[in-house]
This record gives C-alpha cells, sequence and structure tokens, in this order.
C-alpha cells in the first residue's frame, strides 16, 4: 500500500505548479472581488434589499434591459442568420471584407460605437433625418438602445453559426433534393433544425452580453428616469450617490439574470451534444 | 535488457484494465501483445514506459525496481500509434530531440549529434528527409521517423503502441518485414502492441495474448498457434467455426465425425467444438463413412483461397471453408454443387468463453 | 476532410442569391460602414489641423499612455494565466475540471459595470481592506492601479479561451514523446508546446489587448475620471464628447478605430496560419 501513495498521479510535470497558479488568480482577479456583491447585500436586511431593488425606477430598469436586449437579440438571429448563411455559400466581391468586419463589434471600444450611433441618428443626422420626417424618433428611446444591441450582439450569432454550417456536408443537402424536396422544404426541414442549436446558442450569448452592456447605450439612450435608463446606468447612478448597498443589490439581481442565462446555455449545449450523438 | 512485469494492476473509474498481470520478457525478445482493442494491452505498454502509473503491482528493468520513476529516468523508447512527431520541427530535429535535451555534461557534441541522427536516419532509411517536416510525410515515413527518434537515446526497451495500425495494408506489410529486419540487426528488447493476429504471428519472437485485463496465454507463434490454451486464444488467432455438439468422455460428436479425443473431461455434457476454414476437407464423392454431405451455398474470391458456405443438414449455420484455388478449380464447384466434407482437426474448449 | 470543389451556393436561384447578399449589405451599411465613415467624416470636419491638434494635446497624450501602460501590463499576466490554466485543464485528468472551466469564463457574463463595482467594493476607500491600503498612502480606486485590475478582470478569460480548445484538439501525445525522449518540464513547455500553440496564444493577445485599449464600462467606474490622471482613451472619449467637442472626441475614436480595424485585420490573416496548427485528426488513445 504504501507504495501505491508513493506512485505519481499525474505523469506530464507541472500539474501542482500550472493549477496552483490558475486557480490563486482565479480566486484573486475574479472570486474574491465577485463575493463582495454577495457579500454586500448579505449585511443588508430584507427589506431593505427589496425595497432597493424594486423601486420604480430600478424595476423600469431591468425591464428596459430586458425587453431592449430581447429585441436585439431577436433582430440579431436574423441578421446574423443572413450574414452567416451568405458568408458561407455564396461567393461575391466584398465577402472576404465582410467576413472580417463582422469581428467589429467585438474590437470596437463600445464608447466609440456609442457616439457614433447617437451621432447617426441624432435629429439632422446621416440616418437621423429619415428617422425625423418618418416621425420616429430613436435617439432618446428604446429604440435606440436596441440599435446599439444590436451592433453589440450580432457578430455572436454569425461567428456561432457560420462553422456549423460550413460544416455541414453537401451530401445532406444533395440527399434531400435527390428526394424530391424543393429549396424551400429542404431548408427548413433539414438545414434549420440541424443550425436550431448554434442559433439559439448565438442568440443567448448576444443576449446575455446586451443586458449588462453599458457604453455602447447611455450615449444613445438620453438616460431619462423610467424611461430610457437601463439596468447598468442604475448602478452607476447608485454608486455616484456612494449609494453601495443599493448599487450590490440592484447589481446582484442583473447577475442572476445574467447566470441564469448562462445555465440556458449550458443546457442548450447539452442538448446540442446530445444531438450530434 | 529483460523486463519483469509483477502483479500489475491498473483500474479507470471503477472498470479494471488490468488484473494483476505477470509476465516477463527475455533480453533481444521481440514480444507481441496481442488482444482485441479495449482489453488493456496499451495501457500495459504505458504503464511499462512510465506514461501511466498502476495502481499496484511493479515494473523490474534489467533487475531494477522501475515502477515510480518517471518516463524521463527510465530511458524506455516509445513509438505512438499516431507517431507523435512533433510538428514544428524537422526530421532531424525530430530525432535529434532527446540528445538535444540532455544534460549538458551527458550531451554530446554537435558533430556527434549529427553523426548520430543521421546514422539513424540512415538505418530507418529515411536520410533524404532530413529537412522536412512531419506534415510532408506518408504515414509509414513517419512512422519510420517516430522509430528513429525513439532510437536515438539508446533506449533499453523499446516499446510500439500499435505502429502499424494507422497505415494501409501495403504499406503495413512492408514496415513489419522492414522492423523485423531492423530488430534482427540491433537487437534491443521490444514490445509491441496489437490487435492483428498475423502481425504478431509473423513479426514477433513470443506472442502474449491479453483478453479483459489478464494474459490468456504466452509463447512462440509456433505454439500459440498449434496449441492455443483456451477458446478465446484459439478464436482470436484466425478464422473458426464453431458447433455446438454433444461431448462424451472428452469427445465430441458432429454428425458422424469425432474429434482427436485429447480432451480430458468425462461424462456426459453438451460443448463447443472448432475448426478452421483451411482444416477443413472438400470433395465431390464420398471417401468416408463419416463425411458429411452439403450443398455449397456461397463462393468467395479471398486472394489465393477461395471461401465456401456450406449447407448441410444438422448443422444451424453454414460451414465455413477455405481450400486452394487450385483445388477449387479441379473440383469445378459451383453454387449449389453436392458436396463432402471432411473435418480434418475439431478442437474443444471446457471453460465458459462465449463467442 | 478537403471541400469538394462545388459551388458553395448550390441550388439558389440567382434571384434570391442576389437579394441575400444586397440585404447583407444594406445591414452593414447601416451598422458597420456607416458609423466607420462618420468616425473619419466628424474628425476631420474642422480640417487635418484641428484633427493633429486634437490627438496630440496633453490629456489625450496622457490618456494615450494610461491606455498603453494598462494594456502592457494586463496582456503579459492574462497570457501567462491562460497558459497555465490551459495547461493544468487540458494536459491532466481531474475532479472539478468543468468546474474550472465554466469559471474561467465567468467574466464575460458579468456586466463591465458590475466588474467595475466589484472592485469598488473590494477595494474602494470605504472598504476595510480599501482602508487598511489608504493608511499605507495605496490607493487603488480612482487611480491607476484600480484601472489595471478592473481591465485584468474584465479581459480575463481571452487567452485560456482560445488555448483550451486548440490544445484539448492537439493532446498530450508530443508532451508525452518528449518526455518518454528525456525531456524536463520547462524543456518540452519551451521546444514543444509553445510552437504548437503560438497562433493560439498570439491571436488571444490580440483579443485581449483590443479589449483592455477599449474598455470602457468598468474602467469608468473605478477610474474616478480625472484628467491627465486617470483618464483611458475611452474615457477621454466620452469626457469630449459630453462637452460638446464632438470634432476632437471623433478624432480621438479615429485612433480607436485604426485600432480596431487593424486587430479584425490581424485576426483575418492570422486565421490561416492558426488553423494550420490544428490537427486535421483528432487522437484517441486506448485504455
Amino acid at each position: 500500500m504504501s507504495r501505491f501513495q508513493k506512485l505519481p498521479r499525474h505523469i506530464l510535470p507541472g500539474f501542482g505548479l500550472s493549477m496552483g497558479y490558475a486557480v490563486f488568480y482565479l480566486s484573486a482577479i475574479v472570486i474574491v472581488p465577485l463575493s463582495t456583491i454577495f457579500l454586500n447585500t448579505l449585511q443588508m436586511d430584507a427589506e431593505t434589499f427589496f425595497s432597493a431593488v424594486s423601486a420604480p425606477r430600478v424595476l423600469a430598469s431591468y425591464r428596459l434591459s430586458m425587453t431592449t436586449a430581447f429585441f436585439a437579440a431577436l433582430f440579431d438571429a436574423l441578421a446574423g442568420m443572413l450574414t452567416a448563411w451568405v458568408l458561407v455559400r455564396y461567393r461575391f466581391p466584398g465577402r472576404k471584407l465582410l467576413d472580417s468586419l463582422v469581428d467589429l463589434p467585438f474590437a470596437l471600444p463600445t464608447a466609440v460605437a456609442g457616439i457614433c450611433f447617437a451621432t447617426l441618428y441624432a435629429p439632422g443626422g446621416w440616418l437621423g433625418v429619415f428617422f425625423e420626417k418618418w416621425n420616429l424618433p430613436v435617439i432618446n428611446t428604446p429604440s435606440g438602445i436596441v440599435i446599439a444591441l444590436v451592433f453589440i450582439g450580432f457578430p455572436f450569432v454569425v461567428r456561432t453559426i457560420q462553422p456549423v454550417l460550413e460544416e455541414l456536408e453537401p451530401e445532406v443537402e444533395e440527399s434531400a433534393y435527390s428526394l424530391g424536396a424543393n429549396r424551400w422544404q429542404t431548408f427548413r426541414k433539414i438545414l434549420f433544425p440541424h443550425l436550431l442549436p448554434a442559433l439559439l446558442t448565438g442568440t443567448t450569448l448576444a443576449f446575455a452580453r446586451s443586458l449588462g452592456e453599458y457604453g455602447s447605450v447611455i450615449f444613445i439612450a438620453g438616460n431619462l428616469p423610467m424611461k430610457t435608463e437601463i439596468a447598468p446606468l442604475m448602478i452607476m447612478s447608485k454608486l455616484d450617490q456612494f449609494d453601495y448597498a443599493g448599487a450590490s443589490a440592484v447589481a446582484l439581481v442583473l447577475l442572476a439574470m445574467s447566470f441564469g442565462m448562462l445555465l440556458v446555455l449550458n443546457s442548450i449545449q447539452s442538448w446540442q451534444q446530445k444531438e450530434i450523438r | 535488457m529483460s523486463i519483469e512485469i509483477r502483479n500489475i494492476t491498473k483500474t479507470f473509474a471503477g472498470y479494471t484494465a488490468l488484473d494483476s498481470v505477470n509476465l516477463t520478457v527475455a533480453s533481444g525478445d521481440l514480444v507481441a501483445l496481442l488482444g482485441p482493442s479495449g482489453c488493456g494491452k496499451t495501457t500495459l505498454l504505458r504503464i511499462i514506459a512510465g506514461l501511466e502509473a498502476p495502481d499496484s503491482g511493479s515494473i523490474i528493468l534489467e533487475n531494477r525496481d522501475t515502477t515510480n520513476l518517471s518516463p524521463k529516468e527510465k530511458n524506455v523508447g516509445f513509438v505512438f500509434q499516431h507517431y507523435a512527431l512533433f510538428r514544428r520541427l524537422t526530421v532531424f530535429e525530430n530525432v535529434a530531440f532527446g540528445l538535444r535535451v540532455l544534460p549538458a555534461r551527458h550531451r554530446p557534441s554537435r558533430s556527434e549529434i549529427r553523426d548520430r541522427v543521421e546514422h539513424l536516419l540512415k538505418l530507418v532509411q529515411m536520410e533524404w528527409a532530413l529537412n522536412r517536416y512531419p506534415e510532408q510525410l506518408s504515414g509509414g515515413q513517419r512512422q519510420r521517423v517516430a522509430l528513429a527518434r525513439a532510437l536515438a537515446v539508446k533506449p533499453r526497451v523499446l516499446l510500439l503502441d500499435e505502429p502499424f495500425s494507422a497505415l494501409d495494408a501495403k504499406v503495413r506489410q512492408e514496415l513489419r518485414r522492414w522492423l523485423r529486419k531492423l530488430h534482427d540487426e540491433i537487437h534491443v528488447t521490444s514490445i509491441f502492441v496489437t490487435h492483428d493476429q498475423e502481425e504478431a504471428l509473423e513479426l514477433a519472437d513470443r506472442i502474449v495474448v491479453i483478453n479483459k485485463g489478464k494474459i490468456e496465454q504466452e509463447g512462440s507463434p509456433q505454439q500459440v498457434y498449434d496449441h492455443p490454451a483456451n477458446a478465446f486464444v484459439y478464436n482470436f488467432l484466425g478464422n473458426v467455426n464453431v458447433f455446438h455438439g454433444r461431448l462424451t468422455n472428452g469427445v465430441v460428436n458432429l454428425g458422424a465425425q469425432t474429434s482427436n479425443g485429447e480432451h480430458p473431461q468425462k461424462g456426459e455434457t453438451t460443448g463447443k467444438a472448432f475448426v478452421r476454414p483451411h482444416e477443413i476437407g472438400i470433395s465431390r464423392i464420398r471417401s468416408n463413412e463419416s463425411d458429411i454431405a452439403g450443398t455449397i451455398l456461397e463462393i468467395r474470391l479471398m486472394g489465393g483461397q477461395i471461401g465456401l458456405s456450406v449447407a448441410s443438414e444438422g448443422f444451424e449455420h453454414p460451414i465455413e471453408a477455405e481450400i486452394p484455388r487450385e483445388l477449387f478449380r479441379n473440383l469445378q464447384l459451383e453454387r449449389g454443387t453436392g458436396v463432402f466434407i471432411t473435418f480434418n482437426n475439431i478442437r474443444i474448449f471446457s471453460g465458459d468463453y462465449e463467442i | 476532410m478537403t471541400p469538394a470543389p462545388r459551388t458553395p451556393g448550390r441550388g439558389d436561384s440567382p434571384k434570391i442569391r442576389i437579394a441575400l447578399i444586397s440585404l447583407t449589405y444594406l445591414f452593414f451599411a447601416a451598422f458597420v460602414f456607416l458609423p466607420l465613415a462618420l468616425v473619419f467624416a466628424q474628425a476631420f470636419q474642422k480640417g487635418w489641423q484641428y484633427y493633429r491638434e486634437s490627438i496630440t494635446e496633453p490629456f489625450a497624450l496622457e490618456a494615450l499612455k494610461l491606455t498603453l501602460l494598462t494594456t502592457a501590463i494586463v496582456v503579459p499576466l492574462n497570457a501567462f494565466f491562460g497558459m497555465s490554466a490551459a495547461w493544468a485543464v487540458t494536459k491532466f485528468h481531474f475532479k472539478g475540471k468543468t468546474v474550472l472551466k465554466t469559471l474561467l469564463d465567468l467574466p464575460f457574463a458579468v456586466s463591465p459595470v458590475i466588474a467595475g463595482l466589484i472592485f469598488v467594493l473590494l477595494l474602494g476607500s470605504r472598504t476595510p481592506l480599501g482602508s487598511w491600503l489608504g493608511e499605507r498612502g495605496i490607493t487603488i480606486i480612482f487611480s491607476t492601479p484600480g484601472i489595471i485590475i478592473a481591465t485584468l478582470f474584465v479581459t480575463f478569460p481571452f487567452v485560456a479561451r482560445e488555448l483550451i480548445p486548440l490544445m484539448e484538439a492537439q493532446g498530450r501525445e508530443e508532451e508525452e514523446a518528449a518526455l518518454t525522449l528525456g525531456a524536463g518540464g520547462w524543456q518540452i513547455v519551451r521546444k514543444i508546446t509553445l510552437p504548437n500553440i503560438r497562433w493560439g496564444l498570439l491571436y488571444g493577445m490580440i483579443l485581449c489587448a483590443a479589449r483592455s485599449i477599449g474598455e470602457f464600462g468598468a474602467v469608468s467606474v473605478v477610474s474616478g475620471h480625472i484628467r491627465g490622471l486617470t483618464n483611458t482613451i475611452p474615457l477621454h472619449v466620452e469626457i469630449l464628447y459630453s462637452e460638446y467637442n464632438y470634432t476632437a472626441s471623433f478624432a480621438v475614436s479615429s485612433i480607436l478605430v485604426f485600432l480596431a480595424l487593424l486587430t479584425v485585420i490581424l485576426k483575418g490573416s492570422m486565421e490561416k496560419a492558426y488553423l494550420k496548427t490544428n490537427p486535421q485528426s483528432a487522437k484517441n488513445h486506448e485504455h
């Protein structure tokens, strides 16, 4: 038995060192700081907590964040699907350029995106003039927020669908045609079910990202109380008033929503893996 | 360099890969670990190399217990199934790797390294590929480089994990003969893992048949093939017909034919009898009282041999036989032809082995 | 598998094809091309001279310096972490691996504002840890260290996320082979693993750098917006914009846009080299 204990558990070297460092760093940068939110809200009594998170302005901000993120994600699903399809299936001038630019929202600082959209849709702006003419205000309205969020979220959808679409073997579709299915039937019955898990994953990622987005939204939103204040902005304004407890409470609820999204994502992915098997 | 494996046991998450395995390999031998996939043979090889730690037991190399040594200290050459060449290094650098990582005081000089690598590459007939990268080589070429790389550190033992299984049939044949020749030249104690009985029979000095984490039989290819210890070994070493029959005092009756009666079991039971396809005689005329009448169901071309499926009354499944092409032509057999069958060699094994 | 040389748009009528391509271009026009064009149009509205002054005035330069400093600290730290985490996760079997992998992605699910908030709650001057540090003359929040830590959090997963799938696909065999040839741990990492993952590593570092240059929400919370001291480039953009100095704001933005375009192009051209490091077939060995 003593020999058994002497045996090295891991054959390749460096497990202790790499694992130790990774866990230490993870704790120092992520776990310990994140736990402050929970510790801070734990110190509040239930009544203060609920009054903080159920104040009308806070509730309005949650509702706004959820609905704008939802509609943005919906639009992203459509635009992302379209973009992925066109980039994978067709050859046309500028395809490589578009393909590269899909990642721009990942690389462009959110503040820059924010001021761009605010200026574009401002009254008299390049696009603002049209919306003014049609009497559809964008700036300082939820639709403005949705526009900014669409920009932020759409690469998630494209980049999750693209590889699945690329790996799809032509034989699958060809066999559908040979069995007499037309183009639309093939898409609906063969391709779409195949792409659905990736589409859901991408859309959920876009939604989760939109829930917490701050920089690109605040410029176009106008931040009118009860109307266009998003949840992250509520945290910001509580912080500006040094209401740390209130900020933590609002943040805790927002975090719970995001983690809920992570759970949804995990179940989509395990479903996807079952599909593959 | 002799290898002694004592009582090695290894489990993975509840399932037993090796169940107290004992084995001794004599110095200079080329030994095959033969068994179906998942039988534990690769695990045993990796334990000898130190790439896997056994739960219990020990590995003795030349009278020295090396069980707890890391692969780095064992000085064992290992050739991986998928070659595991370093994809960012040239062929030269791959082979030189083991020399370059030696501590400065043991490291040969640059020119010595160059000489040694060139010599080894010549030995494996790859000297022309010095500056190529692995991805520019075919599978067989990669495997030869992998072998040269393993030999560069002058290993005490050479271990090969299914070295030819990823290659196509022709290259596999070629490389097999070549490896045998190489082994006869350099004579380093070698163990290779395979699931291909032909490969084991052709290449090895000794064969170790493993099943479900246990050694079923060990011996020279001749011994193992001619005197299989049990039904598993017999079945694994080649195609075989299995018949259910009546055992009376160790003699089985198949139709009118009886086995050679070498089985010790007494009394009356049912048992299984085994007959290899090429140990079945086929003729158009009855030459013996005990011959079994049948009808040819199917004819298959199998290279030099012809495979026949013969239906016969009293036998649940068709009997599979193999006869030389010459005989096939002389007998003028066709589908539906009536033939007479003789079993030249019937074997019985006791035990509950199921096929 | 080599892709069959078939036309990828198989079966679609030209009409549908042209319609879908035009629709995609329309979407890109509204969401990508127009905003990009706008940045440069606005930046040069008052001429080249004004543009140059906007991006070379002292506050802008200070902000640039702080941003570069932050990036220079954050990227190596997270790269080193990413490599250790990937090594631990991909080269060994251990319990809790899935949990660890989930935790690595955690910062992606956290709003940037919350990312800033947690460090104010942990290290702000009113917290026990913050006041203890304050007594020793160390301020973190509303100062450069705070910006660096918040950026570390936000960019935490990028390198690990690139490396883990790559190293998982490459397997352990090359490292094991090196081990049987007598190489030590550092020799294996230096001579075998690092060359194999270099593109993935570089790629992760570029993403990490892009995000740390551009991070706004988290940094905004912890910076205190002190001009010339704790202003990063994105924060400087915001300040100029809220002061209605649009031209200067877009001028500074144009630098960030340029960097973003550079990132995107680098990424695109690296993908080819990066794909080559993936083995053609996954390797398994039998137990």
